[in-house]
Formats: structure tokens, C-alpha cells, sequence
């Protein structure tokens, strides 16, 4: 059975079934791209790394007996005379949703061979994070110019700035490398470098982790 | 071709992609709309918690193919962050058991308001 399974990975059973039979075949756990599996991994250790972050935050907020900076206030915008709360952080969310489609829409065009269209839209994606990228950087040198600092702030709970600056700071790092992974493979696969279109989905996984992690971000540290 | 490949190539319908796209910029909609009415409290947090919920099953299933991806991978995933959530409930406790602590010992110092 298991070696019919093997030879024929179409006959593999789904569900539970699968489930024990993937675990305890005593070959190859999951059934696909050795790289795919390797970024799951490595998203699975990245995805406690930020939870430590959110955490961290959210114990430091849930302990202090200061008033904690209101995110609305601080993050809003003064646009023609009005002040739009959280306005930047909204841009940049649409922002990172955006590339997230183009970036979907990247793997598919691959698994359908379409070189041009594939590069085209992984490029598209890179300079969506970028711009990302530097409206946090707009955003963070805002914050530093109202006397933002990881050891105090105008408005309240001193552990605001380290939490802010550690969190959105790890996760622009993330952005950063992920525009030049995605640069990367853009251009190596504009060039041919690939048969196979594996490579497009591992890096959209990382992009979309990326995104993900934003989710919780923007839930988490500016809307609570 | 709307399901797995052989090979394990995540290949579907574009449709499937852009109505999640759409969906993903209607709940940031939602949530940004819950700052911007400043609705407060448990309606606040419940609200937050399940736009942002939803927008994160969203990416993880359709985006990044997990649900098509077979349960050996699934289970490897996404079983060990349910461990995050012990932290945050022990992290919980030790915070406001921190803050009670606090209170107490500072009262003098500071007025108490969070």
C-alpha cells in the first residue's frame, strides 16, 4: 500500500488518513519542494520570534500604572487642517495587502510558465515594500523629531517607544530582506535561471508572511 | 487544474485570488473604521480580534496554500503556535499581577490609571 502510495503520490489518502500515513511511512514526511518545507519551518521559528515581541508588549502594557500613549492620537495625521488618526498606518496596510496580491498573482503566473508576467509582478511587489519601507522610515523619524525614544516619551508609559521601535523595527527588517529576496528571484527568474517555479512560492511565502505578521502588528500595537 | 499537482504545485483559479484580495481590503477597511468611529471597550476588542482573525486565516489558507496543502504539513504548522497561547495566558496573569503588586507598593507614588 505504502509503496503504491509512494510511486503514485495521486493515491496518496487525504485528511487523517494521510495524516499518520505521511508521519509514520518512515520516508518523506511532506510531499512537497524540500525549500517549501524549509521556509515553513523557518516561518513557524519567526512566527515565535514576533510572538515573544507581542507579547513581551502586551505584558509590559497590561503592568504599567502609567497611562499608555494612545496609538490613534499618536500615529494621526494632520491632512489639509484635519487630523485623520492612524491615516499613515492605514496606507501602509493597503500597502502590504497590495503586494500581497500582486505577489499571489506572481506564483500563479509562474505555475502557468509566464516568465515575463511572474518577474513583472514579483518587481511590482518588491517596490510596494519598499515604498512600505519608507514610510516607515517617515513614520519612525516623526516619532523621534515628537521625543520618541526606547527609554521614555511625551505622552506616557515609558516602555511605549521600546515596544514600538522593536516591533516595527524587526518587521521593517523583515520587509527590507524580503525586497531583496523578491529583487532577487525576480531577476534570476527573468533570466531563465528556472524550470521549475518553486522558488516563487517559497518566496511568496515569505511575503505573505511578512503581510501576516502586520495583521498582528496593526490589530495588536495601533488598534488596541 | 484547480487543485494540487502531483508534484505539490499550489496552481488555482485567479478568481479564488482576487476575491480574497477584495475580502482582505474590506476587512482592513473594517478595522481601520473601528479606530476611526473610536468605538471602545469589548466591542472595540472583539471587533479587532475578528477582523483580524479572519484577514490572518485568509492569507495562511489561500495565499500561502494552506489549505490545500496536506495535513502532514498542516499539523507541523500550525499546532505549535496553539503553545503561544499558554504564554499569553500566563503573561496575562504575571501582568496583572505585576500591576496589582505595583499599585500597592507605589500608591504613594502614582496615581493608578490605565
Amino acid at each position: 500500500m505504502s509503496d503504491t502510495a509512494a510511486a503514485h503520490p495521486d493515491t496518496l489518502a487525504d485528511g487523517v488518513d494521510g495524516f499518520v500515513d505521511d508521519w509514520s511511512a518512515d520516508k518523506q514526511t511532506f510531499q512537497v519542494h524540500w525549500g517549501k518545507a524549509m521556509m515553513w519551518i523557518f516561518l513557524l521559528s519567526d512566527t515565535f520570534v514576533f510572538s515573544c515581541f507581542l507579547v513581551g508588549y502586551m505584558k509590559v502594557r497590561i503592568s504599567t500604572t502609567v497611562v499608555w500613549p494612545l496609538p490613534t492620537e499618536v500615529f494621526a495625521l494632520t491632512v489639509a487642517g484635519v487630523s485623520v488618526p492612524l491615516l499613515l498606518i492605514a496606507i501602509m496596510t493597503f500597502i502590504l495587502i497590495t503586494s500581497s496580491g500582486t505577489m499571489a498573482l506572481a506564483v500563479n503566473m509562474g505555475y502557468r510558465g509566464n516568465k515575463k508576467a511572474t518577474a513583472l509582478l514579483m518587481l511590482a511587489t518588491a517596490l510596494l515594500g519598499a515604498s512600505f519601507v519608507g514610510m516607515q522610515m517617515f513614520e519612525w523619524s516623526k516619532l523621534i523629531e515628537d521625543g520618541v525614544r526606547p527609554w521614555g516619551n511625551p505622552w506616557g508609559a515609558a516602555q511605549f517607544g521600546s515596544a514600538f521601535f522593536m516591533i516595527t523595527g524587526f518587521h521593517g527588517f523583515h520587509v527590507s530582506c524580503g525586497v531583496i529576496y523578491l529583487a532577487i528571484i525576480a531577476y534570476k527568474v527573468y533570466q531563465g535561471h528556472y524550470e521549475q517555479y518553486d522558488v516563487v512560492e517559497i518566496a511568496g511565502l515569505y511575503w505573505h508572511f511578512v503581510d501576516l505578521v502586520w495583521v498582528f502588528i496593526f490589530a495588536f500595537f495601533y488598534l488596541w | 487544474m484547480s487543485d494540487s499537482t502531483e508534484e505539490g504545485h499550489q496552481e488555482h483559479p485567479l478568481t479564488v485570488y482576487f476575491w480574497i484580495w477584495i475580502l482582505l481590503f474590506v476587512f482592513s477597511t473594517f478595522s481601520y473604521a473601528v479606530d476611526y468611529a473610536d468605538l471602545q471597550g469589548y466591542l472595540r476588542w472583539v471587533l479587532i480580534l475578528v477582523f483580524m482573525v479572519l484577514k490572518a486565516g485568509f492569507i495562511v489558507a489561500i495565499f500561502m496554500h494552506m489549505a490545500w496543502e496536506r495535513m502532514a504539513l498542516v499539523m507541523a504548522i500550525c499546532g505549535p503556535p496553539v503553545a503561544i497561547l499558554v504564554l499569553i495566558l500566563m503573561m496575562v496573569l504575571e501582568g496583572d499581577y505585576t500591576f496589582v503588586a505595583r499599585v500597592v507598593s507605589f500608591a504613594a507614588e502614582s496615581v493608578a490609571v490605565r
